[in-house]
């Protein structure tokens, strides 16, 4: 199969489906891949890197879309792009088709079939192909580096000859990949970073970060929707919500907004108010832009200063970091196709058991497939079924049974006594004192110890040797002979024993 | 020629200083004079004995000796320090020998004289000597066997194995009974060899029906046997030294048996009675069911990244480390972290590897400081701060099923918990399972990373990615 990898036409987009690394990896699972020239340039991947990796390069961006069985894009095909696509092809790409219910229309009456990358299921199998995320993470690293740009100060404190400068502060609404993306960056670059948001399981992964999770005083309402991600809060939980928002923006430096809710229009969380309040110099960097924004006075893909304060708007974040974004992006596509290519010869099979695939494909062969059924797993677990108490399997350890052993065991000592003669009794005290003697003992060395123990102990059980020893002056010859093979043999044991020992304890040093 | 009494004193000597060896061995400083002590026992025994008792034939005897002991330290300077193992079981098969070769020339001996009770209680006393120590000795040997590779690790479940032991038994007990009853009319030679033919089946079949996994307890468990096998010989001899000492020794391995299976959490009796691993583990796993999920490789590379990177990071040996020979590169790693600031400490599970405290030999033969090397449950709490563990040829001693799921073979059997802690790397040659035949859902864990290959090559990579 041939797949083709056009240039993006989307003004200001500057990444591409597939780099020179991930397309030599595609060649190996049998594809041809054929990209259009100059279509990684913006993103630094030069024509001559790609024929290196064994790719065919195509001038017209008509033949590449004639000739290819299967397209790779980044961005979704505009009209003029969706009329050169043909029935049987196959389009992988971010195509948002909740939000683009004409697209997917024109699509399946054209007989494509199409994978969209923001609709593969979240679960862990297909963490590796999560475009979605590995955007995400770089949307809300970039987030950083744009506020920075347009901050005046340093994000870290410092202590200099020509005084004291404070950190920045700075608020991360929502702490899903690219709020955490952002969290790391502030982190490293030394602000002082908090965090909101309105699932509570993340705030483990908020403090994992070091930064501070701001708790919001209400009772237990949990925002976690299907699929890990955020689901609409109720109308007091706003209020609180907006509250604390409106005291947080009095105090930071920087709020970098990442508040989503599939197939809804951003939640408005920093008011006009909010913004007037902040400090002079203040930046948001708002990462919802394009969704409506999270701030009433962004406007998507600019950036404004309104009440001193810049308003960071862009929507092509991860296209501002082309490189990486490419990188990641087409190291998703390749695992989502290495999937899909189980003979590894070069042909996709859009199989509909796997729930990856089945997700992910929203049109084929004319029939439209989206919305798939529900994904088995979510991302984070259930939990309205809390862990049916384990059976607990005890054993009902009789108290006779001891008590039972203590007595045949008394008896049967009593009854030794009672036929042996006391010299054997003797021994016995010895040896039932002994026994006592090496409990104690033994208890006392450490496990570490546990070989060079079991060498020492061997070579000294060795001490048979006496009988050997008792028996070889013996008249007999017979008696003789065995006395010196066992002394032989236990002399074997005493000096390896004693010397393995001592080769080990010499290693342990500290 | 020296008195009666002086003999017995020497050997009170003796006693106290084998006591003391054993003392010495509670911490690592005094242990290497724990050794001396050992030696010194030993030594004045012999010499006492030498002097004491001994009338003739020393030119065989000083010969045996010099033989016996030559070959002895050459072995001790040879073996491998991953093959230390085996050469603990060879030995105990010698231990177990001796007392087989002790008790025949004993009952052969003209010389011993009792009636009556006595001699049956010196009988029954041969009797057992030699029962324990066929069986010692065919035990060993097997158990040498299996962990040198020269016979499969599977355990040999025979149909009836359990009525076979018993059969074993009650044959034993009858042939005792004989032997009692034709030594006291002065014969009794048949009975005493066709039980020791018995014993040394015996002695096959049990280390035979235990698995791999097992074998530290089976180690243990031979070196108490061979303690009771000289212990048996010294009431044959009327010989407290030989006593006591098998006495100390029986008990130390006995405790020994008890930690390991503690730390499986298995019963000592169902070690005995074999067959860990054989059918249970698959058909637990295949009942699990639900479908375990991916795996998530990395290369050495990415892993230098992450080691270099972490705070805290736990090395987890097992068996698998000692096969691949990895416990040097394991240690130049660890200077290497350390000299950058990373923590690396070492988390010991008591049953990794073949023997018990086999990983600290392996990882201080290695030179790696006994001071961050830790049990298991001293460091199981520490986990959850932890950046990075790093599981080398490990599998059963991390395997969360032992605490979540109550129908895993290994169930209830303490783990070292390193799947609450950041990252796990687990290095594994392969997905198959460990002894214990049970899938491992740490694995397909969200936060494991599986760099497969052979440990030492891998480490190699990461050394140099380093």
């Amino acid at each position: 199969m041939k797949i083709g990898v056009p240039m993006e036409i989307h003004p200001g987009e500057r990444r591409v489906a597939t780099t020179p690394e991930v397309a030599t990896q595609l060649i190996k699972l049998g594809f041809e891949v054929a990209i259009e020239s100059g279509a990684g340039a913006a993103a630094s991947y030069s024509d001559e890197a790609y024929q290196a990796a064994g790719c065919e390069l195509v001038k017209s961006r008509k033949d590449l879309w004639k000739e290819a069985d299967l397209i790779l894009k980044v961005r979704a095909p505009d009209a003029k792009e969706t009329r050169l696509l043909r029935s049987g092809q196959t389009l992988i790409c971010f195509l948002w088709p909740a939000q683009n219910p004409e697209l997917l229309q024109t699509l399946t009456e054209r007989g494509v079939t199409a994978l969209s990358m923001d609709s593969i299921p979240r679960i862990s199998r297909a963490q590796k192909m999560d475009a979605l995320s590995s955007m995400a993470n770089i949307g809300g690293y970039r987030a950083v580096v744009e506020a920075a740009q347009h901050f005046g100060r340093f994000f870290t404190g410092q202590i200099t000859a020509a005084g004291k400068v404070p950190p920045a502060k700075v608020l991360v609404i929502g702490a899903g990949v690219a709020g955490l993306a952002a969290i790391g960056a502030a982190k490293s670059m030394g602000a002082i970073v908090r965090s909101f948001d309105t699932r509570p399981e993340v705030k483990e992964q908020i403090e994992s970060m070091d930064a501070e999770f701001l708790m919001l005083d209400f009772e237990d309402e949990d925002g976690s929707g299907e699929g890990g991600y955020a689901k609409v809060m109720s109308d007091e939980f706003i209020k609180a919500e907006m509250a604390l928002f409106a005291e947080q923006a009095k105090d930071v430096d920087i709020i970098i907004t990442t508040a989503l809710i599939p197939g809804k229009p951003a939640p408005r969380l920093i008011t006009a108010e909010m913004v007037k309040s902040m400090k002079n110099g203040s930046v948001v960097v708002d990462l919802a832009a394009e969704q409506g924004g999270n701030c009433e006075l962004t406007e998507a893909g600019k950036v404004v200063v309104k009440h001193d304060v810049s308003i960071i708007g862009y929507t092509d974040l991860p296209s501002r970091l082309a490189t990486q974004a490419s990188q990641l992006y087409g190291t998703n596509l390749r695992h989502l196709l290495t999937d899909m290519t189980p003979e590894k010869d070069g042909q996709i099979v859009v199989n509909f058991d796997d729930e990856v695939v089945r997700g992910a494909t929203i049109c084929k062969g004319g029939e439209k497939t989206w919305p798939p059924p529900a994904p088995k797993l979510t991302a984070a677990p259930p939990k309205a079924a809390p862990a049916p108490a384990m059976p607990v399997v005890e054993e009902k350890k009789s108290a006779a049974g001891p008590v039972i052993a203590t007595a045949i065991g008394g008896l049967a000592l009593l009854g030794l006594g009672a036929v042996a003669p006391a010299s054997f009794m003797a021994h016995f005290t010895v040896f039932v004192l002994a026994c006592f003697v090496g409990y104690m003992v033994i208890w006392n060395v450490s496990p570490a110890l546990h070989t060079p123990l079991m060498s020492v102990t061997n070579a000294i059980s060795s001490i048979i040797v006496i009988g050997a020893l008792i028996q070889i002056s013996s008249e007999n010859d017979t008696i003789k002979w065995i006395a010196v093979a066992t002394l032989l043999i236990t002399s074997i044991n005493i000096a390896g024993g004693f010397a393995v020992t001592r080769r080990m304890l010499e290693m342990f040093r500290k | 020629m020296i008195s009666a009494g002086i003999v017995i004193v020497s050997y009170i000597a003796a006693t106290i200083l084998f006591i003391l060896a054993l003392g010495g061995l509670s911490n690592q400083e005094t242990a290497r004079r724990g050794n001396w002590y050992g030696i010194s026992g030993m030594t004045i025994a012999l010499l006492a004995t030498v002097l004491g008792v001994v009338t003739q034939n020393y030119v065989e005897l000083f010969g045996a000796l010099l033989v016996g002991g030559s070959i002895g330290i050459l072995l001790a300077k040879r073996v491998q320090m991953t093959e230390m193992p085996e050469l603990v079981a060879i030995l105990h098969s010698l231990v177990g020998l001796a007392a087989v070769m002790v008790g025949f020339a004993n009952f052969m001996d003209p010389s011993t004289h009792f009636s009556g009770v006595e001699l049956t209680i010196h009988d029954i006393e041969t009797y057992l000597g030699i029962l324990i120590g066929a069986v010692t000795f065919s035990g060993s040997v097997i158990a040498f066997g299996k962990l040198s590779g020269k016979i499969g690790g599977k355990p040999l479940t025979l149909p009836g194995r359990h009525l076979f032991n018993l059969g074993l038994l009650l044959a034993a007990f009858w042939f005792g009974w004989q032997f009692v009853v034709q030594s006291a009319a002065g014969d009794g030679m048949t009975p005493l060899i066709v039980m020791t033919v018995i014993a040394l089946v015996f002695g096959v079949h049990m280390v035979m029906a235990i698995g791999g996994a097992d074998m530290p307890v089976v180690v243990s468990m031979l070196n108490s046997y061979s303690g009771w096998a000289a212990s048996a010989t010294g009431f044959m001899l009327n010989n407290d030294l030989l006593i006591v000492t098998g006495a100390l020794v029986g008990s130390s391995g006995a405790i020994l048996s008890y930690i390991m299976c503690r730390a499986m959490n298995r019963k000592f009796f169902s070690v005995i009675a074999g067959g860990f691993g054989t059918g249970g583990g698959a058909t637990v796993s295949s009942e699990g069911g639900e479908e375990q999920g991916e795996v998530v490789p990395i290369s050495a590379e990415e892993t230098a990244a992450m080691l270099a990177d972490a705070r805290e990071v736990m090395i987890i040996p097992g068996y698998g480390m000692a096969v691949a020979q990895a416990q040097h590169i394991v240690y130049e790693i660890t200077t290497v972290l350390r000299k950058k600031g990373v923590n690396v400490r070492f988390g010991i599970h008591p049953v990794a590897g073949r023997m018990p405290g086999h990983m600290n030999v392996l990882l201080a033969e290695a030179k790696v400081p006994y001071d961050i090397v830790f049990e298991m449950d001293e460091v199981n709490e520490d986990f959850p701060d932890v950046d990075v563990s790093v599981v080398i040829g490990a599998n059963d001693i991390v395997n969360p099923s032992a605490l979540e799921e109550p129908n895993s073979p290994i169930a209830g059997m303490p783990v070292l918990e390193c799947w609450k802690g950041k990252t796990s790397i687990v290095l594994k040659r392969s997905m198959a399972t460990g002894y214990a035949g049970v899938q491992n859902p740490l694995f397909f864990k969200e936060n494991t990373r599986m760099l497969f290959g052979d440990a030492k090559e891998t480490l190699e990579a990461v050394f140099k990615a380093l």
